[in-house]
């Protein structure tokens, strides 16, 4: 296997008494979907925060592209090339799709030596970009408000993607869309992989893990139950492992395995 | 993929496209106002030289203090405290100018920088404790007004220190404040009959207005250099981020804390301007100077589309909210109706703004 981008090695978190993380490790490769599964409460949402330099790790260590390095604050991240998307805060309702685009990296034109944000450039670039992901705009200056949730999750991978992302983090992309919405999210996943990029898609439906993802690790209680590729493993032991074995094996029963 | 247009999203009408332009309700308002004036008041004097100047003068103090409170909502946060900061800035720099004796200038550069240090640390102190910007520019607004009255009080034994205007004679810095542009102009209009001239006294034959106050000069600079920094910067999209979302605008790079303290200081730095221009024009500082300011800035900021929420907004817009307060306050002296209806009607117009501006949003965002 390819060497890989990011290696998280035996990652622990502590929060005062409370352990998150203890002891998680992950690596992930240019060009595959690596699926992070867990339940609630499971340390996934932690574990991201750390590898995208919101909290510094307790212990363990993280390689990126071979070298250890050590995030201060999400910047540093974003400029080594791991973009994050969080599922609702990736974009704001009032601004255009434009602005939210280039929010944070805007592009500059200097006139009688003054930066002025190069509104044409970044309204072309958007239209383009948007094309590209199978998202028609009235116009740059359309409102992100209008756009669905899939879109906006849409306009922010693409924009991650835009401005260089080696790795990409999904928090949950798909946990408050509908059907049609979540395939369209998954399909796009499916495009940046085949970019080159490397996806790390975080969720707890293991349907939406599997119709995309390369291989699965699964999270439990800050512990990494081991990492499968695809074909290894069948939904069901992904759920299982999920959700820790027997509690569930009981519901599932009186649920007649619907669940 | 098939060149196609989503068959849900209807076109959107050129007037619903108007409509959800902040600028709005500023433009229909000011086109009202205008018209109305001219219907019922044109033959009061307040569309000749002077009363021009009169409401222009009143629209402009309005109009420096709207930027600065405009940009601040956009970026989210409120600041209750101008109007004492108006007061509290104005008394700076007459006590430093009558009662230590200090040259004009030094003690307006002092003023300034005092300004600037309170807007940085009622920012800081918001972005801190993550308290509502409501609360801590409310205990600023006591506190500065406090020390107003306290001072002057303590060190001349009277509410209002006078004696500014001589002390600015010859001054460098203060004819920026309070001097007048354009005087030539004027001179050579009154010549020409264009514009009204003293008919007797000491002044006979020069034009009644004989130039441009340097407070409107301010306004219609700040007003530009806040529009253009909003709308076609990069610090103007972190403006607006801020105030959207502060949380999305920190995943993505954008320094939301430095954004909101910095449009802190800009409110002080307008709130200063304001101080200066009108301890400038009346030669002394008084205790009460600037009281209600925050509120009737907030006022015009409303009127010009922002949304209190933060996130949307123009500097146009509060620009000619600002003036619509101008012209109706002073329209209505000229109409010779009772002033104190001026506060039924900035009652009923903030109401009618606030509505009109929510049902904007919701077009803007297409909820429901």
């Amino acid at each position: 296997m390819a060497e890989p981008i990011i290696r998280m090695e035996n990652i622990e978190k502590h929060f005062g008494s409370v352990i998150a993380l203890s002891g998680v490790s992950l690596d992930v490769v240019a060009g595959e979907c690596h699926c992070l599964l867990g339940d609630n409460g499971a340390g996934k949402s932690t574990f991201i925060k750390t590898m995208s330099g919101v909290h510094a790790p307790t212990r363990g260590e993280i390689f990126f592209e071979g070298v250890p390095l050590k995030f201060d604050d999400p910047r540093d991240a974003i400029t080594a090339g791991i973009a994050t998307v969080y599922q609702d805060l990736a974009m704001i309702p009032l601004m255009s799709v434009a602005r939210n685009f280039f929010m944070g990296n805007e592009p500059v034109k200097k006139r009688f030596g003054i930066p002025f944000f190069d509104h044409e450039h970044a309204n072309r670039v958007t239209m383009e970009e948007m094309k590209t992901m199978g998202i028609n705009l009235r116009g740059p200056d359309q409102a992100v408000g209008t756009l669905s949730g899939g879109e906006r999750q849409t306009v922010a991978i693409a924009r991650a993607v835009h401005f260089g992302a080696k790795v990409l983090i999904l928090d949950e992309p798909t946990s408050a869309l509908g059907v049609r919405q979540t395939s369209n999210v998954l399909a796009t996943i499916d495009r940046v992989r085949k970019q080159g990029i490397a996806v790390v898609f975080i969720t707890h439906n293991v349907r939406h893990a599997l119709a995309v993802g390369d291989r699965f690790t699964v999270l439990n209680r800050g512990q990494t139950l081991g990492t499968a590729a695809r074909g290894d493993v069948s939904p069901e032991e992904l759920q299982d492992m999920m959700a820790g074995g027997q509690e569930m094996a009981k519901l599932e029963g009186s649920l007649g395995g619907t669940v | 993929m098939t060149e196609n247009t989503d068959e849900r999203v209807k076109e959107m009408s050129s007037l619903r496209q108007a409509l959800i332009r902040p600028e709005l309700g500023g433009i229909c308002g000011t086109a009202i106002v205008f018209a109305l004036f001219l219907l019922f008041a044109s033959d009061s004097g307040m569309f000749n030289s002077r009363g021009v100047l009169n409401w222009s003068v009143v629209s402009a103090q309005f109009m420096i203090i709207a930027v600065g409170a405009c940009l601040l909502m956009i970026a989210g946060e409120f600041d209750l405290s101008v109007g004492s900061m108006i007061g509290f800035a104005g008394m700076v720099i007459a006590i430093l100018v009558v009662t230590l004796g200090w040259p004009v200038w030094s003690a307006i550069l002092t003023s300034f920088a005092v300004c600037l240090a309170i807007g940085a640390l009622n920012g800081f102190i918001v972005i801190r404790t993550g308290l509502p910007s409501f609360i801590v520019t409310l205990a600023f607004l006591f506190i500065l007004r406090g020390f107003t009255i306290f001072l002057p009080q303590t060190i001349e034994r009277k509410t209002i220190i006078g004696g500014v205007k001589d002390a600015a004679e010859g001054d460098w810095l203060a004819p920026l404040f309070g001097g007048k542009i354009l005087t030539g102009l004027f001179a050579w209009l009154g010549d020409q009959g264009i514009i009204g001239v003293f008919e007797r006294g000491s002044r006979a034959g020069q034009p009644v207005v004989d130039g441009i106050p340097m407070l409107i000069v301010w306004a219609i600079f700040l007003v530009i250099v806040g529009h253009i920094v909003l709308t076609r910067t990069r610090f103007g999209n972190w403006i607006f981020a801020a105030g959207g979302d502060a949380q999305a605008a920190r995943y993505v790079g954008v320094p939301v804390n430095r954004v909101k303290i910095i449009m802190f200081m800009v409110t002080a730095f307008c709130a200063c301007v304001f101080a200066t221009c009108q301890v400038m024009e009346f030669g002394s500082a008084g205790a009460d100077r600037g009281l209600l300011k925050e509120f009737e800035a907030i006022i015009a900021v409303v009127i010009g589309g922002a949304l209190l929420t933060g996130g949307y907004g123009s500097v146009i817009g509060a620009a000619l909210g600002a003036l619509i307060f101008g012209v109706v306050q002073q329209g209505l002296f000229f109409a010779g109706v009772e002033s104190s209806l001026f506060r039924v009607f900035l009652g009923v117009i903030l109401l009618l703004a606030v509505i009109l501006n929510t049902y904007v949003r919701r077009m803007i965002t297409g909820e429901r």
